[in-house]
Formats: C-alpha cells, sequence, structure tokens
C-alpha cells in the first residue's frame, strides 16, 4: 500500500457534506524566536450530526486544533499550513465581521471550567438570553427563549437560576448553564473541551447524558475532545488518537478501542484496569518514556522511541496513514502486529501470600469534625468507625464534599477533629495534633498529596525533599543517611541525575514519585494516598499505580486511597468505604461491594463511571447534587436523592444504622438487603 | 528506553531522559534583556560609584568656601557653579550621593528585614496573632511617614543612625503586609502540610520551607521602598532632621540655597533636586524591571 493511497478518503462519500473537514493542518507556535509544531498535517472530518472523539494526552495538540478552528489560538500561535471548511466556508480567509458570524451562529465551544466561560458579574439569565439578542430577538422574548432553552438543559427551576450570579451555580448547574449558551444558537458544530473533567462523576454522568440527549435533538456535529477514553467510547461515534500533535488512529470507536490498530492506542488501552481487573490479577502495562517535546524533529515514527516494537524503518521514515479496515486507518507499518504487542511491563507481581492474619492497625471511633463557618456548623465528619488493617488498601469513594479529604486529614493530625473522636494507633490513642506527635506517631502515618506541584516544595532540590524525611523521621545521617538515600530513590525508580534537579524541572510523574518517596522515607504503617494519580496522564498514572502496589508488597504498608475514579478503587482496594455527607453508607470487601447488592448510593456511583466496554449496570440517575453538610437533611441524610426511597416515609423520619448484610459487609439504608437485590435485579 | 537486563521493569520510563525544561532563561538574563533594566542601574552605578570615591573623583573639595567666588554660574572652573558659601556644587552633588544613598540602603534594609519577619510571623500563625499585628500595622500607616519620623528624631537626636532605624520602622509595616500575603497563598499549599507531617518546628517552616517562596514578593518591595526611602531621607534632610552642615546632602543643600533661588541662583537648587529625582528615577526603572521578570 502507497501513502498515496492511504491518504486517500476511505469513505469517499462523506466528502461532500461534511459540517467539519480538516486537510492537512499544521499548526505552529512561535515560542522564544523559535517554531514549535503543536499540530502535524492533521486531516479529519465531521459528518453532519455526528460525533467524533479527539482522544489524547496532555500535550498532544487537542485543545490546539479546538482553538485552531474558530481562530482562537493565543499569540504566537499560528495555522502554518493546510485548510479548515465549517459547512463549506473557511474561517482562515476570514474578516473580523465574517469571523464574529461564524463563532455567534455556526460553532460554539464549551470549555472543562464552566466558571471561566461565564463572566462573573452578568446574572445567568441575562448571558443566556444575549445570544438571543445579538442573533437579533428583542430583550423580552430572548429572555424567554433563554428561560426554555434552560429548562431544555434540564435545569429544573430555570426562573430562579436565571436571577444568579454564576459562582452561586454549583459546578454542574454552571456548565449546563454554559451548554445552553452553546446551543442556544443552534449551531452546526459545538466543540466540547473536556466538558466533564472538571465535574464529580455523578454530576458527569448526568451532563454526558444531557449531551447525548441534545445532540439528538438539535442535530448538531460534535467535537469531543477528553483524555478519558471511557468518555469518549461513550459518547462518540468515531474517534480519533492524538500523539505529539499528529493523528496516530482513527476510526469507529467501538472497533478502534475493541482492536486497536496502532502500538500507542493499545498502550494506552492497557493502561487502564478494564472489566473488572484486579491488582492480584498482575500490574498494568505502561507506556514508556515521555512525549517528544514539541517542535523537536524526529526524522520517523513520532511514537518509535516509545514504541515496543519499532524496527528500523520506523526510525528511518514517518509512516503513512495506513487503511486499516472501513473508515479506519492507523499510523503505523506495523499496524498488522499490534494485536500481539509485547508488554511493557511484565504482569507478574507477588502479592503477599495470606493476609488473614487480620490485624488492626488504626482504628477510628466516633469520628466527627464540625467546621464553623461564619456560625453555621458544617458536619464533614459525623460519627466515623473505621478500622485499617495491617497491609490492606481501604478505597475510599464518595463525591466532593463527601468528606473524604477531611477523614485523612484529621487521621494525619492536620485538622483537629471533635471531641469525643478516638483514633488509636496499634491500641495506643494518637495525638490529634501532629505538631504534638512524637516521632514514631508522625513516622507511621504518611500522605501522597493529590497534585504534586503544591504538595512540593518548589524551591528545593529533590535530593532536600527526600533527604530531610530521612533525618527527621527515620533520625539518619552520614553514610547510613546517604545510603537509605540511594536505596529510596532507586526503590521509586528515579535515579542519581534526577537528584540535583528542582520540581519544575520533573515530569509530572517524577513529581508523584517524589512525593512517594518522601511519604515512605520513615518507614511508614500507613500512607494516606488522596487522589495520588488524578493530576497524571493515564500512561503515567499506570506506572505509579504499579509503583504503589510494588512498594505495598515490599513495605507492607496500609493503604488509605481516595479517589473519584472508581475503576482504580475496584483495581487497588481490598475493601472499599462509601462516604456521603460525612457518614459511611456502606463498607466491605471490595468485591462485595462492587458485586452487590449495593447501598443506593455506591449503585448510583456504580452506574455513573463510563465504561470502555459498554457494559453498563442498570442505569440510576442522582437528583440534584450532594446536599450542604450544613443542613444534611433529616433521616436518611441520603433520602433526598435516592431513586430507591422507600414509600413508607421511613427514609424520611429516621437515619439508618449500619448494620452487617455479610462478613465484614456493612450498608445503612432501611430497605432490606435482600430487596435492595431483587430492585437491582442481580446487576454485575 | 532501558535494555532488558535492567533491574526494574516497571520504572522503565524514568530511564528515558526527562523532557528538558522549557528553554526557559535565568531570571538575571531576562533582566539583562531589558532596556530599561541597563539605563536604570547605569544611573544607579554612576551614583554609587559617587557615593564611595566621593571627594576623590570631586574636582573641588566640597567643604572648601571660596568667599571670592560666590553664587558664582556654571563655567569652566565650576561646572555647576557655585553656592553662597563659594563651595563647588558639582563636588557637593557628588560628595552628597553618599549620605543619601547609606541612609536609604541601610533603613530599606533594616526595614524588610523586619517587615518579612513580621509578615512570616503574622501569615503562618494567622489567629490572634495576625489580627492584633495587623491592626498595628493599619495603625502605623495611618500616619504620614514623615510626621512619625519627627517624633523620634525630635525625641531621639538627628543623627545617620537614628534616620535608619526610624525609616526602617516606619518601612516595616508595609513590607510585612506585602509578605503576608504572600504567606498566605503559600499557605493553601500542600508542602507545608508536609512539613508538619515530619514534625517540622514553625521556625524551620517560615525560614526554610516558606521564606524561599516568598522570596520574590521580599525582592520586589525592596527596591519599591528603596525609592520611597530616598525620597524620605532627602525630605527629612531638607526638613533639618537627616544630616546636618556642612556635610555635603542633596537634601540639605537644597534647603540651604533656595533662598536665593528668587535672585536667579537656580543651579545652587536645580542639581542637587536633580540628583534627587535621577536617583529615585533609576531605583524606579530597576523596579520595574524586577518586577515584570518576577511576574513572567
Amino acid at each position: 500500500m502507497t501513502a498515496a493511497d492511504a491518504q486517500a478518503d476511505p469513505a469517499g462519500a462523506q466528502a461532500a457534506g461534511s459540517t467539519l473537514m480538516i486537510e492537512h493542518l499544521d499548526v505552529t507556535y512561535r515560542v522564544r524566536g523559535q517554531d514549535r509544531r503543536a499540530v502535524r498535517d492533521l486531516s479529519l472530518r465531521i459528518g453532519p450530526s455526528e460525533s467524533y472523539g479527539l482522544v489524547g494526552e496532555s500535550g498532544s495538540g487537542k485543545s490546539t486544533v479546538a482553538l485552531a478552528l474558530t481562530r482562537y489560538l493565543p499569540r504566537g500561535g499560528s495555522v502554518t499550513a493546510g485548510s479548515i471548511r465549517i459547512n463549506g466556508m473557511d474561517p482562515l480567509a476570514m474578516g473580523p465581521a465574517a469571523l464574529r458570524d461564524l463563532r455567534a451562529a455556526t460553532v460554539s465551544m464549551v470549555y472543562q471550567e464552566p466558571g471561566r466561560a461565564l463572566n462573573p458579574s452578568i446574572k445567568v439569565g441575562r448571558q443566556v438570553a444575549e445570544v438571543y439578542e445579538i442573533a437579533g430577538e428583542d430583550r423580552g422574548s430572548a429572555l424567554e427563549r433563554a428561560e426554555q432553552m434552560l429548562r431544555t438543559v434540564q435545569i429544573a427551576d430555570p426562573r430562579r437560576v436565571m436571577e444568579r450570579y454564576p459562582h452561586q451555580l454549583s459546578g454542574g448547574m454552571a456548565q449546563r448553564a454554559v451548554i445552553a449558551m452553546a446551543l442556544a444558537a443552534e449551531p452546526s458544530l459545538l466543540i466540547l473541551d473536556e466538558p466533564t473533567t472538571a465535574l464529580d462523576a455523578t454530576v458527569e454522568a448526568e451532563v454526558l447524558d444531557l449531551v447525548a440527549a441534545l445532540r439528538e435533538e438539535f442535530d448538531t456535529s460534535v467535537l469531543f475532545i477528553s483524555h478519558n477514553l471511557a468518555v469518549i467510547a461513550q459518547m462518540c461515534d468515531r474517534i480519533g488518537v492524538l500523539y505529539a500533535g499528529e493523528l496516530v488512529e482513527e476510526g469507529p470507536a467501538s472497533e478502534v478501542f475493541e482492536q486497536p490498530r496502532h502500538p500507542y492506542t493499545v498502550g494506552l488501552l492497557r493502561c487502564i484496569p478494564r472489566g473488572g481487573q484486579r491488582k492480584d490479577h498482575g500490574r498494568l502495562d505502561t507506556i514508556p518514556g515521555f512525549l517528544p517535546p514539541p517542535g523537536h524533529a524526529l526524522a520517523g515514527c513520532l511514537f518509535a522511541p516509545r514504541c515496543p516494537i519499532a524496527q528500523d524503518r520506523c526510525r528511518a521514515a514517518a509512516p503513512p496513514a495506513f487503511i486499516t479496515g472501513p473508515g479506519r486507518t492507523a499510523r503505523c507499518y506495523l499496524h498488522e502486529a499490534t494485536a500481539s504487542l509485547p508488554r511493557n511491563t511484565p504482569a507478574d507481581l507477588e502479592l503477599p501470600s495470606q493476609r488473614d492474619a487480620r490485624r488492626p492497625v488504626v482504628r477510628l471511633q466516633r469520628l466527627s469534625k464540625t467546621f464553623d463557618s461564619r456560625g453555621a456548623a458544617i458536619r464533614a465528619l459525623v460519627g466515623v468507625d473505621l478500622t485499617l488493617e495491617a497491609g490492606e488498601t481501604l478505597g475510599l469513594v464518595g463525591e466532593s464534599g463527601s468528606g473524604k479529604t477531611t477523614l485523612a486529614r484529621a487521621l494525619l493530625g492536620l485538622i483537629e477533629p471533635d471531641e469525643g473522636s478516638v483514633v488509636t494507633l496499634d491500641g495506643q490513642p494518637l495525638q490529634a495534633d501532629a505538631r504534638r506527635r512524637p516521632r514514631d506517631q508522625l513516622k507511621a502515618l504518611q500522605i501522597v498529596f493529590q497534585d504534586p506541584d503544591s504538595a512540593l516544595n518548589r524551591r528545593h532540590t529533590v535530593r532536600r525533599l527526600i533527604r530531610r524525611p530521612l533525618r527527621r523521621l527515620a533520625g539518619l545521617s552520614g553514610g547510613p543517611l546517604r545510603d537509605r538515600l540511594a536505596d529510596l530513590v532507586r526503590s521509586v525508580r528515579m535515579e542519581d541525575r534526577h537528584l540535583p534537579l528542582r520540581p519544575s524541572q520533573l515530569s509530572g510523574g517524577l513529581k508523584q514519585r517524589v512525593a512517594i518517596a518522601r511519604a515512605f522515607a520513615g518507614g511508614p504503617r500507613i500512607v494516606v494516598c488522596d487522589e495520588p494519580t488524578s493530576a497524571l496522564d493515564v500512561s503515567v498514572q499506570a506506572a505509579v499505580l504499579n509503583l504503589l502496589t510494588d512498594l505495598q508488597v515490599k513495605e507492607q504498608v496500609t493503604y488509605l486511597f481516595i479517589s473519584h475514579d472508581l475503576g482504580l478503587v475496584r483495581y487497588l482496594s481490598d475493601r472499599i468505604a462509601v462516604l456521603y455527607l460525612g457518614r459511611i453508607m456502606e463498607i466491605g470487601p471490595a468485591q462485595a461491594v462492587f458485586a452487590g447488592p449495593h447501598h443506593p448510593y455506591t449503585e448510583a456511583l456504580l452506574s455513573a463511571v463510563p465504561s470502555l466496554d459498554g457494559q453498563r449496570p442498570a442505569r440510576i440517575r442522582l437528583q440534584g447534587e450532594i446536599g450542604s453538610p450544613a443542613d444534611a437533611p433529616a433521616g436518611c441524610v441520603f433520602h433526598t436523592r435516592c431513586p430507591r426511597r422507600l414509600p413508607t416515609g421511613e427514609c424520611e423520619s429516621s437515619e439508618p444504622l449500619l448494620r452487617e448484610v455479610g462478613a465484614g459487609h456493612l450498608m445503612r439504608c432501611h430497605i432490606p438487603v435482600d430487596q435492595l437485590a431483587v430492585l437491582q435485579g442481580g446487576s454485575p | 528506553m532501558i535494555g532488558s537486563g535492567d533491574l526494574s521493569p516497571p520504572g522503565a520510563e524514568v530511564a528515558v531522559a526527562a523532557p528538558p525544561a522549557r528553554g526557559q532563561l535565568a531570571p538575571w538574563r531576562l533582566l539583562l534583556r531589558r532596556p530599561t533594566l541597563i539605563a536604570g542601574a547605569a544611573i544607579l552605578l554612576f551614583w554609587v560609584a559617587c557615593a564611595l570615591l566621593g571627594s576623590a573623583i570631586a574636582p573641588h573639595d566640597p567643604l572648601a568656601q571660596q568667599l571670592l567666588a560666590t553664587n558664582a554660574g556654571p563655567s569652566g572652573a565650576h561646572w555647576l557653579g557655585t553656592d553662597q558659601l563659594g563651595r563647588d556644587v558639582l563636588s557637593r552633588v557628588i560628595a552628597g550621593a553618599r549620605s543619601i544613598l547609606l541612609i536609604a540602603v541601610a533603613a530599606t534594609v533594616l526595614g524588610t528585614l523586619l517587615g518579612t519577619a513580621l509578615g512570616l510571623v503574622m501569615g503562618y500563625f494567622g489567629g490572634v496573632i495576625d489580627m492584633l499585628a495587623s491592626r498595628l500595622v493599619e495603625a502605623v500607616l495611618a500616619l504620614p511617614v514623615v510626621i512619625v519620623a519627627f517624633l523620634f528624631i525630635v525625641a531621639l537626636g538627628p543623627s545617620t543612625a537614628t534616620l535608619v532605624v526610624v525609616i526602617g520602622i516606619v518601612f516595616a509595616p508595609l513590607i510585612a503586609r506585602t509578605v503576608r500575603s504572600a504567606v498566605l497563598v503559600e499557605s493553601q499549599l500542600d508542602y507545608l502540610s508536609a512539613a508538619r507531617l515530619l514534625g517540622e518546628k514553625p521556625a524551620h517552616i517560615m525560614a526554610v520551607e516558606i521564606l524561599p517562596n516568598v522570596v520574590p514578593a521580599v525582592l520586589v518591595e525592596f527596591t519599591v521602598r528603596l525609592g520611597y526611602a530616598i525620597f524620605t531621607v532627602a525630605t527629612l534632610s531638607f526638613l533639618g532632621f537627616g544630616v546636618q552642615p556642612p556635610t555635603p546632602d542633596w537634601g540639605a543643600d537644597i534647603a540651604a540655597n533656595y533662598g536665593v533661588l528668587a535672585a536667579g541662583y537656580w543651579w545652587e537648587t536645580l542639581f542637587p533636586a536633580l540628583a534627587i529625582a535621577s536617583l529615585i528615577v533609576a531605583v524606579n526603572l530597576v523596579t520595574d524591571s524586577v518586577e515584570q521578570v518576577l511576574a513572567s
């Protein structure tokens, strides 16, 4: 097959009536006098009412594509080659007036942060109505249509929402308002750039459902940009995988995820725990190396340095886009060999043979925390009883605002719990404030924070960041300190040459390794992992998770693993605790919690997770968003959103107790467990 | 990628070179590219040289009176003329750089040290300490600098040391306020929690963890205050509370000679005034550059 053949449009028929047609697009940023190509020879088409997903890791150029389409490239960025046609019009050739019309009427964008897309000083109603006014309606009818539109995006009480300012809306509500504005102009092309990344899983599910429903209703073409493969799998008809600004694979979503033909796509998919995979099934695979720096001039395939099957010809000349099936292309000479791609990381993993000796290490009893906010008592944690056992991983899940981080910080002594709370380590009470804890208590409990940029002092070198805890907690100095430092650096798979660097000189994954080394320096008993990979790319996430698993085996530590990603929690956890408004709603062995019967809240969380495999448990959706801990509902705190609320009124009147429903499996629900099992239809 | 014989396959990805740090230049390299900085620094260096060498480079003795050549206009012998006592204006301007620079720099250093320490304590401890200190700072800020300085100088008697201490103390609250807000930004970050989990003492956390991160704010504040300090020193000298005659001093010289301005002897007032202005402009040029480079 020749390159010329491969470049030919596989479907042919789409050519005529494409909503969006990009051909051989090159985008270059000029940085300090040097040109850096961010998008390379990109061609794609989106047909009328088609949904196209663009996936890639950070730095792959996916947002640059979106910005180039509407000529919103930042200063220094320019389209240096290729063409763009939106409904047959060329935005690159447009004057200011035509461009404004294009942005007003033909293309709409929705960004990641709804808070930034709205003007903070204008009421929501006016902002939505403005779109209609620009389209030529008078003020009254514009407001009327804005109200209709807000109703369409399933805002229950649009009149009230219209009277509010953006900061008075929750994240999900604000994103709905932004989507309402985007759709108000009835655009032919809707660009969604990570529209749900900043939202909770339950809210994300609602917003995604909404976008899917509106797409039908408005018959709009969608360009959906995300780093989240599962979201793309759920939302898109066709997808394109972007790597270093190049479209490396393209095709129908289900086929690409089923049978990826480019080694990069294969690698990405292997990095994610799928279909109930657990850590005892073996390590996750990783993609070694890094994205090439923007603008480098590499001969040959861009992915070759990280590819396990790269050959000499891959390094010599860039591969063309090969047609690998109807409507499918892959930029790889070896696209036929990808099914049997060797692993980068061996799967074998020694797990501790027996954890039967269930020895409690830390016990939390009646742990409560009340914050005072201008006189209002915010009960962030209410009577939490929890035991952490030696060598286990306890997954802690719940929406933001459920009290996960408060629980972790109270355990660590970073915030003081309310009077009457008891935290014991090996039966001995722990000082409530970390500042008063003796060294052995400090040593025992450490944390890996979510955001390594915030967790590492940016003025300190890696050596200093790791040496200090060795000195403080392990009490080492001189020769033994040097030896242990070298050991520790090796055990988090870093090298000596990283030691003199500062955090800003490290990639995200390396920064998180430094944070992990710091947490392990004193030989901890318990390490809190607070969303340790949520700031990282998929390929890096897998390596960090493998490292955490390896260290757990080696050091016999207990993890309290906080995450909003239920896939990760399922992969890592031995037990799972589900938190809602500061109360444990369900706790039990991971298998039992995932297998069900579930607490209705757990059920809702599970059905909110987009899945790569397209198998979804019976979908239930929550009403609204997590309530305020300042005025938790009476009775069961979850009853206001519970889809399975009892008609007897019991849920509204009395708070259920946490009672045992299976071996070590507790649930806080009035509905008898066998009835829950029936309601949930034996869902997986 | 590393070979298959490596000991740590799960970490193979770190064996590949980390992405090179973005081609960022060190801040001082960026500074040197700014023409405003070059101009400001040149003027500043000129005055520093004058302050250091003083009478060694002055064409005449700045104290020598020539009673036969008083109030002489600029000429070949006296480029900037002579004053009422027949002293060479150029020589007095050159030698006068010493007192103003010495006092202003020393006072700003003192104020910055005090202010930074106070700001760190206020921002780190917060609560009651912060509230009390904040009210105190506001109280000091409410009073005009010159009036406060007056009080102290009258009480303590004018001397170089008094001036340095007074201006330093008066400037400290301003600097403390800036440092405090920078510390508050830092205290949101997790590395301070991490330090607490290592059992670090407050003094260590403030000096080793937080201070290096607020240094840019302190630097900007220092250069801004230096400009104000020069102006304050000149003002106090002009009012007679600074360096005492016959020591050459710009402010004092303006005060001594502005009475004869009406008689047309403009050079005796203009040149010391120009010297003050040029020094303040030079400091502000440097300040702007430092601020912009640190902000970028």
